[in-house]
Order: structure tokens, then C-alpha cells, then sequence
């Protein structure tokens, strides 16, 4: 789960991680009342889930209230990358001596916490991933073994600030940071830039936080911050009954049980030459009211001509698969081609049963089913 | 052989009284496992199916003698439920449970590895060695004995691929459900070194999936360590970046953990790739 920045800044503030002074607004009357009462220069930044709103425009210095209303005008109600910006953040304009980076992240391959810094802050960090690697310093914490000790957070500090002062507040602030990470189960935090002003203060300018879905139920004042995006809504939904569920741009709608399996439905569709609309995953249930709120997701899509199902039976058995099929297609009116590969324990018995619906298009594997489908699909 | 668990793994089920605990122990006996016992705190006493209920593994492992849990636990309280197996003295411990929390598992992986326990999962469909022992949901009847190890981060892609195999004639040593989840016991490598050792397998599958970069360290591990040869399959060549697709796992994230670069991985490290699930069998025929 992923959180604004405002939101984040207020984790940071409950954990004494030092921010700029800030207000959050909806409107551009509020954005110059703020202005107003921070009393100096402000930088209004738009309040959105996505990376990249600085070049979007999102991102704007106001030199007093009537610049701030201004800017406030322009981004409130912009767009960026399909977003549409309903909240700013005011800002306090802080004078800028230098830039770095800081953040936390469950790094899989150790299994163990990756605390990381870079001196290259205020840039895209992927990118310096990519291009300069070396400027990149890691420590991997082992929550196991007392956490994020003195020591590690020091040897960091001392890779960003050479002066005693800075490497001090530093590891403070990488302190602070790993506790709120652990206090809140995330799965990513960042401040990026972390700035030093023109007093020699290090402050957090911007705050990155992800959540571990499976952890929301230890925190339900952030469980409560989620915010649905139009985008997600369908996904959303489909969770919320059961299914996992990603729309794609295809036109070969996918019914599969199994994540892994409805993968590899996807990408052979993919294969012999077609795409496919969406994935999802029906789980290991043969209950025929999952396959029915399955199939309406498919035909709510405009861009499904035809629908594949591919089926692996385990300890489900194909019967019970294909009685719940069949009590579905009863209770929905289908008006697309589809394509069932049915496979696995009491699959002679399943396809007795889909034989009953002339209307059915039986595949005899995967690969069959992904042909038909993608030649249906081309008529 | 075999890997993990033969004919002297004896099974303790933790969650013996929950829904899918009871079923499975009930399958996994009819499989022809040896199931000892369960464990379930505050039943101790009960029965289940005929196998015996503990309120505790220290108690199930002192009166039974088992030496490999499987973990049908409810996520909240699963990481504790591994603590405890890891904690009691067996040697394998499966966890099939999904939706543990990341940071829950980061510890608790840790302290599997600290007392030398084979830790399989979370979010695992379990293992089978066929004609031996059968320990997790996956369906028995599909396996035959034979000679193809196979460990895979999927469920019922797994089902499809053995169901290749078998139906091939080639049979499998074991096959192993790795699990979906981002943080995982046992990953590829570990399992290579044991299929690498095992005398009954002669080739093996790798079944990968986008997220993570757990396939492209077997691939540099099989180029330097393995003589027997392995086949890989990815999949999530149509996923797109950002998305979980399904399993916790499975994500592209910060543009890397994509099919494309874990293929490329493989075949660089010169290892077949399968483009599809039926040429898995061809490609290991032509390799032993």
C-alpha cells in the first residue's frame, strides 16, 4: 500500500524525523492562506501516488501568497500520468547546502533489511542504480540481532558528510527511521532529498512510504490512510471476492486457476500471436459463485472478444469445476465465445458435464486453448 | 531417494483441527505419508482422522519422534507456529500458508537458518517424492517415481509441467512448491545442492516467475556447481511492471525482476529455456 507524501511526513513527525514547516491544502484560497502563514518563500507540490511529478509540472517555488495562489491554480486539478491532483503540500522553501539519500527496503535475496544512502540525492535513485552504482552505500539489518545498531548507522553517515555534526544528525535520523519502518511494517521508506539548510540542519524535503499489505491488520491508522485509485477500483473488487485480478489491454479475456498458471496462460496466448486482456487468478476453489464474479469482470471489459478458461484440477476435481461452471453460465448471459481447457483429477468426468453446453468450445491443452481463442478472437 | 522427505519422514500437521489442516493430513495419509501427529494448542487429546493432537510440537516431537512439520496456521499467528517447529527439534518445516507478513518472515527465516532446519515457504504448495512421501496439497495422483527433480515458485503450473513429465514416462525425484512470497526459506540454490547430491535425479526443472532475482543466482550457481543438466521455464513475459500478479512475489519492481532478463540469464549461463510447458520433456530427453 502506498501513502502520500503528507501522510508520510506525518509518520516522520511522530518518530522525530525533522521536516520542513508544511500545510496541507485543497484549494488555491488555502494554498494562500498557508503561504500566508508560513511567512516566507513556499514550494507547492502536488499530492500524488506516482514518481515524476516534478518534470510533470507538479512541483512549484512561490516567492509570496498571490504566486502561491497562482501556482496553486495550476496544480490543483493538472493531471499527472492519470492522476488527477485534488491535495498540495506547502511547503517552507528551505535553502538547500546539499543533497542525499536514505531509505530502508526487504531485500530479498539476503532476507534481511537493506538500509541504503547516497550522496546523489534529489535524483531519480533507480537511476543511479543504474548508471552509478558505486554511489550507492548498503548495510543489510538484521532485525533478529537488535536491529539497525549504532555502529552501521555511523559507517553510512560517514560515506554522506564528512563534519562530525552532520554524520551525528544523520545517524539519528537513520535511527529514527528504521524504528518507524519496523513500527509501521513496511516495505519501503525513503527521504530523498534528505537536505542540509543553510544553518547546517538536516531535514527530510520529501517522504516515501510503502506497507506491507499482509501487515495492515497490526495497523489500522494506516490501514485507514488507503486511498483507491480509479485505476484500481475493478482490482480492488475482484480482491474483495476472492480473485486476484490485473486488467491488461488485450482482447483475450483469462479465467485460471492458479497465479503462476494464469502467467503462463498469458504468456502463450502472447505466443502464438495474440494478447491478452487481463490476468486473473480464480484460486483453488470450484465454488461456482467465484467463477461467476469472474466472468462478469471479463464481459464488463469492452475490450474482451472472446474468453479462455484454462483449468488445472488438483485436489479440486474437474467435475465439481465444471458443475460450477455450467451453474454459471445458467445464471449469466454469455454472448462471447469460450474456450475451456479443462485438465487434471476427474477431467473425463468435468467434460461429460461441459458437453451439455453446445455452446462451450472444448480445448484439449493449454496450447489449444490459447490457438482457438486467439483465432475466435480474429473472426 | 529422493530429496527432503522419503519413506522415513514422519509428519507432524500444525493446525491439525483448522479446515484445510484436517483435510490435507487426511489426504497426505491416504497418499501413503507417515503421519504421526498434530498439533493444535488447547486440543491437545483429540484425534484427527485416527492421528493424534498435541497442544504442543516440543510434546508432539517427544512422543512421536517426528522430524518434519508441515504449517497449516493462519498468517497471523504462522511465523510463531515456524518458531516453534524450528525450535523443537525436526528437520524440514513446510509452511503452506499464505499472507504472512514480510517482516514476520525476515525473522523468522533467520531463525530457521540459525537451527539448521530445512524451511520450505511460506506460501508453498508443498513437496512430494512420488511413491515415498507426500508433504503439502499438492495432487498425488499426477506424480510418478522417476528421475526429474522439480522446484518451482508456482502451485498448479507446477501440476501442468509434472503432468508433462509424467505422462513422458520420465517421472519425478521430488518436486517442490518453493513458495510465492518475496521472503522464502529454502530458495533455488539450496534445492540444486540436494538435487545435485541425490542419486535418483538426473535432470531438473526450474519453474521461475517474475520478481526477485532468485533465478538469475541459480543460474550462475548451476554454470559453476552442477553437473546434472536443468531446464528452465518462466513465466510473467505479459506482466506488467508495478503489478503483484498473484503471488506476493511475483512483482516487477524498479524495472527490474522481468522474464525477459531472467531468460536471458539462463540461456547466457547455457540453459535450455522452454517456451511452453509440453517441450520440457523433449528438452530433458535430449539431455540424459
Amino acid at each position: 500500500m502506498k501513502i502520500d507524501e503528507y501522510q508520510a511526513k506525518e509518520i516522520f513527525t511522530q518518530y522525530n524525523i525533522p521536516t520542513p514547516q508544511e500545510i496541507l491544502c485543497k484549494t488555491p484560497q488555502e494554498v494562500k492562506q498557508a503561504s500566508r502563514k508560513i511567512g516566507k518563500k513556499v514550494v507547492v507540490k502536488a499530492q500524488v501516488k506516482v514518481g515524476g511529478r516534478g518534470k510533470a509540472g507538479g512541483v512549484k517555488l512561490a516567492n509570496n501568497p498571490q504566486e502561491a495562489e497562482e501556482v496553486g491554480k495550476q496544480i490543483l486539478g493538472m493531471e499527472i500520468k492519470g492522476l488527477k491532483v485534488q491535495k498540495v503540500l506547502v511547503s517552507e522553501a528551505v535553502e538547500i547546502k546539499s543533497e542525499s539519500y536514505v531509505g530502508f527496503t526487504n531485500d530479498r535475496s539476503s532476507k534481511k533489511i537493506v538500509c541504503m544512502a547516497s550522496p546523489a540525492g534529489g535524483v531519480d535513485i533507480e537511476e543511479v542504480a543504474k548508471e552509478t552504482p558505486d554511489k550507492i552505500y548498503k548495510i543489510l539489518v538484521d532485525p533478529l540481532k537488535g536491529g539497525l545498531h549504532d555502529f552501521q548507522a555511523r559507517n553510512l553517515a560517514f560515506k554522506l558528510y564528512d563534519d562530525v555534526k552532520s554524520v551525528r544528525q544523520t545517524v539519528s535520523i537513520l535511527k529514527a527511521l528504521y524504528k518507524a519502518y519496523i513500527g509501521t511494517d513496511a516495505s519501503l521508506v525513503e527521504i530523498n532529498p534528505l537536505v542540509e539548510n543553510g544553518e547546517g540542519k538536516l531535514i527530510a524535503l520529501d517522504a516515501k512510504f510503502n506497507f506491507d499489505d499482509n501487515a495492515l491488520y497490526r495497523h489500522p491508522e494506516i490501514a485507514k490512510m488507503r486511498e483507491v485509485l480509479p485505476a484500481e477500483k475493478v482490482e480492488r473488487e475482484a480482491k474483495e471476492k476472492g480473485l486476484s485480478y490485473i486488467k491488461l489491454d488485450g482482447f483475450i479475456g483469462c479465467m485460471v486457476n492458479g497465479a503462476g498458471l494464469a502467467m503462463a496462460a498469458m504468456d502463450m496466448i502472447k505466443l502464438f500471436g495474440g494478447n491478452p486482456a487481463n490476468f486473473l487468478d480464480i484460486g483453488g476453489s470450484s465454488n461456482p459463485k467465484k467463477v461467476i464474479n469472474a466472468m462478469k469482470i471479463l464481459l464488463n471489459d469492452d475490450n474482451v472478444q472472446v474468453v479462455m478458461i484454462n483449468i488445472f484440477g488438483g485436489i479440486t476435481r474437474c467435475d465439481d469445476v465444471a458443475n460450477g461452471l455450467m451453474e454459471a453460465f445458467d445464471a449469466l448471459k454469455i454472448n462471447l465465445p469460450v474456450v475451456i481447457r479443462l485438465t487434471g483429477t476427474n477431467e473425463k468426468e468435468g467434460l461429460e458435464i461441459l458437453k451439455q453446453n453446445k455452446e462451450l468450445i472444448l480445448a484439449n491443452s493449454m496450447q489449444d486453448a490459447a490457438k482457438k481463442a486467439i483465432e475466435l478472437a480474429n473472426k | 531417494m529422493s530429496i527432503l522427505i522419503n519413506n522415513e519422514t514422519k509428519l507432524i500437521v500444525q493446525g491439525i483441527t483448522g479446515r484445510d489442516g484436517g483435510f490435507h493430513a487426511s489426504r497426505m495419509k491416504q497418499y501413503g505419508t507417515n503421519v504421526v501427529g498434530g498439533v493444535s494448542p488447547g486440543k491437545g487429546g483429540q484425534k484427527v482422522d485416527g492421528i493424534p493432537v498435541f497442544n504442543s510440537m516440543q510434546k508432539a516431537v517427544a512422543e512421536t519422534g517426528g522430524n518434519t512439520s508441515i504449517i497449516f496456521v493462519p498468517a497471523r499467528f504462522a511465523a510463531d507456529a515456524i518458531y516453534e517447529a524450528a525450535d523443537s527439534g525436526v528437520d524440514v518445516i513446510v509452511t503452506v500458508t499464505e499472507g504472512i507478513p514480510v517482516q514476520d518472515m525476515i525473522k523468522a527465516t533467520q531463525f530457521a537458518a540459525e537451527n539448521d532446519v530445512n524451511l520450505i515457504g511460506p506460501n508453498s504448495p508443498g513437496l512430494i517424492s512420488p511413491g515415498q512421501a507426500k508433504v503439502g496439497i499438492l495432487p498425488g495422483k499426477i506424480f510418478e517415481q522417476g528421475k526429474v527433480g522439480v522446484m518451482s515458485r508456482s502451485g498448479t503450473l507446477t501440476y501442468e509441467v509434472v503432468d508433462h513429465i509424467t505422462k513422458a514416462g520420465l517421472g519425478e525425484s521430488t518436486c517442490i512448491g518453493i513458495g510465492g512470497d518475496p521472503i522464502i526459506g529454502m530458495t533455488f540454490i539450496d534445492y540444486l545442492k540436494l538435487f545435485e547430491a541425490d542419486p535418483q535425479t538426473e535432470a531438473i526443472v526450474m519453474i521461475g516467475e517474475i520478481g526477485g532475482d532468485a533465478e538469475e543466482q541459480a543460474a550462475k550457481f548451476i554454470k559453476e556447481n552442477m553437473t546434472k543438466s536443468v531446464v528452465g521455464f518462466i513465466v510473467g513475459k505479459t506482466a506488467p511492471p508495478g503489478k503483484r500478479m498473484g503471488h506476493a512475489g511475483a512483482i516487477i519492481s524498479s524495472g527490474s525482476g522481468t522474464a525477459a532478463e531472467k531468460i536471458a540469464a539462463l540461456k547466457k549461463a547455457g540453459i535450455p529455456v522452454a517456451n511452453q510447458p509440453n517441450e520440457i520433456p523433449q528438452i530433458i530427453e535430449s539431455k540424459i
